[in-house]
C-alpha cells in the first residue's frame, strides 16, 4: 500500500502527528485540560470555515484561530471556578461561527465532512512538509522548557511554592497546545481531536509511573491507532479516523479494567 | 546568626489586616514554631517570607545564602495521581534545561529518599501512598535543592501521633545537620518537645522567646 504516493504520504503525516499527540497528550491530561482540548478543536473548526470561506489552506485559519482563542482562554481562566462555563460559551459561539462560514462560502458539503472528520488521505506533500516542521517546533519547545512544564503540571501547588511563574507556563503550553490542536486535525478531524490528544495519554497513566515513559507509552498508542487506522482503512475503504477512534478506545477500556483488577486484589 | 529577621512587619489581603506589627527572627540551626489560632495569619507570614504577597510595612531580611525548603499546607494529590514517589521528588530538580536527569541529580535524588526512609516504596506511585508516605515524600521533594530553611506548614496535621513524631524525628534529623525549620502548628505537644524558639501568634499581638517560656494554651486543646 506504500507504493502510493497518497498513502505514503498519509503515513507520514499521520507518524508525526501521533508523536506530537503522545507528547502534548500527557501534559493535557496531568493538566486536566481535556475539555479545553475539545474546545480549542471547535475553534479549530470554525478557523478551518473561515480559511475555506477566504480561500485559504484549512491548516493556516485552524492555527490562527486556535491560537488567538487559547490565549484569550488562558486569561480567562485563570479563575479556575468560572473555567468550563467560559469554555462552553467560547466553543457555542465558535461552533456558530463555522456553520456561518461555511454557509457563506460556496464550499461544498466535502469540505466541512473534511475539517470535521478528517482527511489523511487526501494530503499532499507541501502539506506534509508544514506537518513535520509544526510537529517538530512543538517537541523542540516541549524539550525547552520540559523541567518547569512537568512540575507545573504535575504539582502545580509545589512548582509555585518554589518560585516557577505558573502563569508563564501555562502561556506556553496553552500555545503548543493549540497548534497540536490544529496539526492533529488534518488527521482525525476537528470532531476527534481528543482521541488522539488525550485518550492515548489517559491510558497510558494507568501502565506507568514516570512521566517519560507516559509519554513514551501515549507515542506507541497513537501510533498504534493511526498506523492500524490507516491500514485498515486502506483495505476496507472506511473511514481512518473511525478505525483510530476505535483502536484508541479500546486501548482505553483495557486500561481501565488492568486499573479496576489490580485494584481487586 | 540570624538568617531571618522580620520587623514591623504588616501585611492586609487589601483592607483587611492579617499582620499587625510582627517583630521576630530565625536563627541558624533553630527549630521555631510558630503556633496560633485558625486564621491568624500563619499561612499568611510564610507567604510573605517567601514573597509571594507584598507587605503593607515592616521589613523582611532573608541571609542571601540562605535557600528556603517549603512544605505548603495543602496539595491537590488524588488516589489517581499517576507519578511514583521518586519522580514526584525528581520534579523539583532544576537549574538545568536538560530534559533527562543527569547522572548526579539522579544521585542527589536517591541521597533524599534514603535520608527521609522512602527507598522502600520509591517507585510506587505517590497517590497510593498513605497520608505520612506522602508527607514524607512532600518534605522530601521540598529538601531536594538543600535549602537552609525549611518551612513545614500544619504538615503533621493529618498524620495520627505516632506518624506525627516518625516525621519529626526525622526533620530533627536534618535540623542536627545545620538545617533551620519554621514549624507550623497547632499541637502544643510537639511544640515543646521539638521547638527551640516559638513564635506564638494570636487576635491580641505576638510572643517569641526560647520554648522554655511559651505559654500554656488558655483552652484545651483537642
Ligand atoms: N488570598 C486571600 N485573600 C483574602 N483573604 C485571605 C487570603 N488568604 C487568607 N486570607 C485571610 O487571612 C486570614 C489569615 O489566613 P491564613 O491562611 O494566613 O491563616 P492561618 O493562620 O494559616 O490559618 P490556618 O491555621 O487555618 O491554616 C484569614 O482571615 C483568611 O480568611
Ligand atoms: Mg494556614
Amino acid at each position: 500500500m506504500l507504493a502510493l504516493s497518497f498513502m505514503r504520504h498519509a503515513f507520514i503525516a499521520s507518524t508525526f502527528i501521533a508523536i506530537v499527540s503522545g507528547f502534548v497528550g500527557v501534559f493535557v491530561v496531568a493538566r486536566n485540560l481535556s475539555f479545553l482540548t475539545h474546545t480549542l478543536s471547535e475553534i479549530g473548526f470554525a478557523g478551518g470555515a473561515f480559511a475555506v470561506f477566504i480561500g485559504w489552506p484549512v491548516l493556516n485559519g485552524m492555527i490562527l484561530f486556535t491560537m488567538l482563542s487559547s490565549i484569550l482562554v488562558g486569561q480567562m481562566s485563570i479563575k479556575e471556578s468560572r473555567r468550563e462555563a467560559v469554555t462552553s460559551a467560547v466553543s457555542a459561539l465558535f461552533i456558530g461561527l463555522g456553520i456561518l462560514f461555511l454557509s457563506l462560502s460556496s464550499a461544498n458539503a466535502s469540505s466541512a465532512t473534511n475539517i470535521l472528520f478528517g482527511s489523511v488521505v487526501g494530503i499532499n506533500l507541501t502539506e506534509v512538509w508544514q506537518l513535520i516542521y509544526l510537529s517538530i517546533i512543538v517537541i523542540l519547545v516541549i524539550f525547552a522548557v520540559y523541567r518547569q512544564l512537568k512540575f507545573t503540571s504535575f504539582d502545580a501547588i509545589g512548582a509555585r511554592v518554589s518560585g516557577i511563574n505558573a502563569t508563564l507556563y501555562s502561556v506556553i503550553f496553552l500555545i503548543i497546545l493549540a497548534l497540536s490542536v490544529s496539526v492533529a486535525a488534518q488527521i482525525v478531524g476537528s470532531l476527534l481531536i481528543f482521541i488522539l490528544l488525550t485518550l492515548p495519554a489517559a491510558s497510558a497513566k494507568y501502565f506507568t509511573h514516570g512521566v517519560a515513559k507516559m509519554i513514551g507509552l501515549a507515542i506507541l498508542f497513537s501510533l498504534l491507532g493511526t498506523w492500524l487506522g490507516l491500514f485498515l482503512g486502506y483495505i476496507t475503504n472506511w473511514p481512518v479516523s473511525f478505525f483510530i477512534a476505535v483502536i484508541e478506545v479500546a486501548i482505553y477500556c483495557c486500561a481501565l479494567m488492568k486499573q479496576k483488577l489490580s485494584g481487586a486484589e | 546568626m540570624s538568617i531571618v529577621t522580620v520587623s514591623n512587619l504588616t501585611v492586609a489581603y487589601g483592607s483587611h489586616r492579617v499582620i499587625n506589627n510582627l517583630n521576630f527572627n530565625i536563627n541558624q540551626g533553630d527549630f521555631l514554631v510558630v503556633i496560633g489560632e485558625n486564621g491568624v495569619g500563619k499561612t499568611t507570614l510564610v507567604r510573605s517570607l517567601l514573597g509571594f504577597i507584598k507587605s503593607q510595612s515592616g521589613d523582611i531580611t532573608i541571609d542571601p545564602q540562605t535557600k528556603i525548603g517549603y512544605v505548603p499546607q495543602f496539595r491537590n494529590i488524588d488516589q489517581e495521581y499517576p507519578l511514583s514517589i521518586r519522580d514526584f521528588i525528581a520534579l523539583n530538580v532544576r537549574h538545568s534545561y536538560l530534559p533527562w536527569l543527569k547522572k548526579s541529580e539522579r544521585q542527589r535524588i536517591d541521597q533524599v529518599i534514603d535520608a527521609t526512609n522512602l527507598q522502600d516504596i520509591a517507585d510506587r506511585p505517590l497517590g497510593l501512598a498513605s497520608g505520612g508516605e506522602k508527607q514524607r515524600a512532600y518534605l522530601a521533594q521540598a529538601l531536594l535543592p538543600a535549602p537552609g530553611l525549611l518551612i513545614l506548614d500544619e504538615s503533621t496535621a493529618s498524620l495520627d501521633n505516632e506518624m506525627k513524631y516518625e516525621l519529626l524525628d526525622l526533620v530533627t534529623h536534618f535540623q542536627q545537620q545545620g538545617l533551620s525549620v519554621m514549624f507550623i502548628t497547632h499541637d502544643w505537644g510537639l511544640a515543646q518537645h521539638y521547638g527551640t524558639r516559638f513564635l506564638r501568634m494570636t487576635e491580641d499581638g505576638y510572643l517569641t522567646g526560647p520554648i522554655n517560656e511559651l505559654p500554656q494554651p488558655e483552652k484545651e486543646v483537642k
